[in-house]
């Protein structure tokens, strides 16, 4: 079956696109650690981030639609968590609502919080779906590994990789088995028979890892991971310094700003 | 003609109890094409995963002379090279790249040797140029092939293949059946698929229930309609 893949426009050819992983991974990561460390009152320094991302998106060449769409499908969890903020943050109070027995109030400083929350995710997020999508995702592993993310993380990220459509495809299929003996039922044999199917899949897929094990073994590994590239410590510091460069000199000019 | 592979009184038991296989005796000679024949569940996958030593067997397999033990294994892996039947198993890194070059690097080849071993490997198969795709994006005869050339890049004596054609439509399974006939190279195949095991092999042995209950050429074995049928390799009505 076809899946929409999570590097999509990772094969498209930009100025982005060419860059080596390493230095997008890591500039990627001290971007998001600007954002987060920027104090929640300095909206141009926010401003500023925006504009940074938004640049880089129009010289990915990705479609612009497309980030924004993969960015609200994880939004909606961030809300759940920021949601409770402008409650419990103390502070003067915007708002108080009497609701039966409990009196809540919404204070200034906390929906500032919450505002902030969001965007700083935002942001963050807007980055992260610019690496995955300039990215081919064998690289970005090959990037990982070369940054020194210990192997057997890479290797993880690099099983999941693989297998999540596979996965996706065994789920499908079983859906479809289901749907077409399905000829009723309540609600709760119907739930009864996903509770069966969760299992199924949880056992399928610790026999196919057995399998997986053994294919591996079966070529001479040994627990140990070996690579081919050697790491190469002075490119690693050259670009280690570049990305901290970067930050030190955003974060100026963010106060320069202020 | 020298010997490659010797199993004597083999016997192996699942830990839940269930007997694989009993007192299993073969030997296979170097450039033999043999084919391993049975119904589903006589252990043929449990006898090919102890060629290789995935499960252990004591020194009743012997490669070479040498005994499979620990000692040997990585020396065993790098002359048996197994192929499992489900490439999705089998195919398991980002890139064809990867995979076929995950034995080669666990052997300790060197960087510069490793990249030739994967190109030959690839050549051998007819995937030339699908290097840097992903498994996944594949279709089924492309992974079985790719499959294939993930243990040929490590240089084994010998091929051990689990059902190389099932679920294969009959276009790709002829063209792997080609494919197969022409590495050079001595070859174990389980399979039930009598076209394959009638088309490649010149020795076929019957194992049913953990034991063999046949060795010998498959121009014999095959018109043995009998015993064909008495293990759920033929239907009465085909006769």
């Amino acid at each position: 079956m076809k899946h929409s893949f999570l590097d999509q426009y990772s094969d498209r050819d930009s100025i982005i696109h060419r860059l080596d992983p390493r230095t997008k991974l890591i500039t990627t990561l001290f971007f998001i650690l600007a954002v987060v460390l920027t104090p929640p009152n300095r909206w141009p320094a926010f401003a500023l981030y925006f504009f940074l991302v938004a640049t880089l998106i129009l010289f990915s060449k990705v479609p612009a639609l497309y980030v924004l769409k993969r960015a609200l499908v994880i939004m909606p969890f961030v809300v759940m968590l920021a949601i409770f903020i402008p409650f419990f943050k103390e502070g003067e109070v915007a708002g108080s609502y009497n609701i039966w027995l409990w009196q809540i109030s919404v204070t200034y400083s906390g929906l500032q919080v919450f505002w902030n929350i969001l965007a700083k995710a935002w942001l963050s997020i807007l980055s992260l779906i610019l690496l995955i999508s300039t990215t081919k995702f064998s690289n970005l592993l090959k990037g990982l590994e070369k940054i020194r993310l210990p192997r057997v993380m890479v290797m993880l990220l690099s099983f999941m990789y693989r297998y999540l459509f596979v996965l996706v495809d065994e789920v499908m299929r079983m859906r479809q088995a289901r749907d077409s003996r399905n000829f009723g039922g309540g609600r709760l044999w119907q739930l009864r028979t996903i509770g069966n199917m969760i299992g199924t899949l949880f056992i399928r897929s610790y026999e196919r890892g057995e399998r997986v094990y053994a294919a591996m073994v079966a070529r001479g590994f040994n627990g140990q991971t070996r690579t081919l590239e050697s790491l190469n410590f002075r490119q690693r510091d050259i670009l280690f310094g570049i990305s901290l460069g970067l930050v030190l000199i955003l974060a100026t000019v963010v106060n320069l700003l202020y | 003609m020298e010997e490659i592979i010797r199993v004597d009184n083999l016997s192996f038991g699942y830990p839940d109890g269930q007997q694989a296989l009993t007192d299993v005796n073969l030997t296979i000679y170097q450039g033999e094409t043999v084919a391993l024949i049975g119904p589903n569940g006589a252990g043929k996958s449990t006898l090919l995963l102890h060629l290789n030593g995935i499960l252990h067997s004591n020194g009743a397999v012997k490669v070479f002379g040498r005994p499979v033990d620990d000692k040997n294994l990585r020396w065993v892996r790098s002359k048996v090279g197994l192929v499992f039947q489900n490439p999705d198993d089998q195919l398991f890194s980002p890139t064809v790249f990867d995979d076929v070059a995950f034995g080669p690097i666990n052997l300790g080849y060197s960087e510069a040797k490793v990249p030739e071993l994967v190109t030959r490997a690839l050549d051998w198969v007819g995937m030339a140029g699908y290097e840097r795709r992903s498994p996944h994006h594949l279709s089924l005869g492309e992974k079985k092939r790719i499959a294939i050339a993930t243990v040929l890049s490590m240089n084994p004596e010998i091929l051990v293949i689990d059902e190389p054609t099932s679920n294969l439509d009959p276009g790709s399974k002829w063209s792997l059946i080609e494919l197969l006939r022409g590495l050079a190279i001595t070859k174990i195949i389980a399979s039930h698929d009598l076209e394959l095991v009638q088309a490649l092999c010149h020795r076929a042995i019957v194992l049913d229930r953990g034991v063999i209950i046949a060795d010998g050429a498959t121009s014999h074995i095959l018109a043995d309609m009998p015993l064909l049928m008495a293990h759920g390799l033929a239907h009465a009505k085909a006769s």
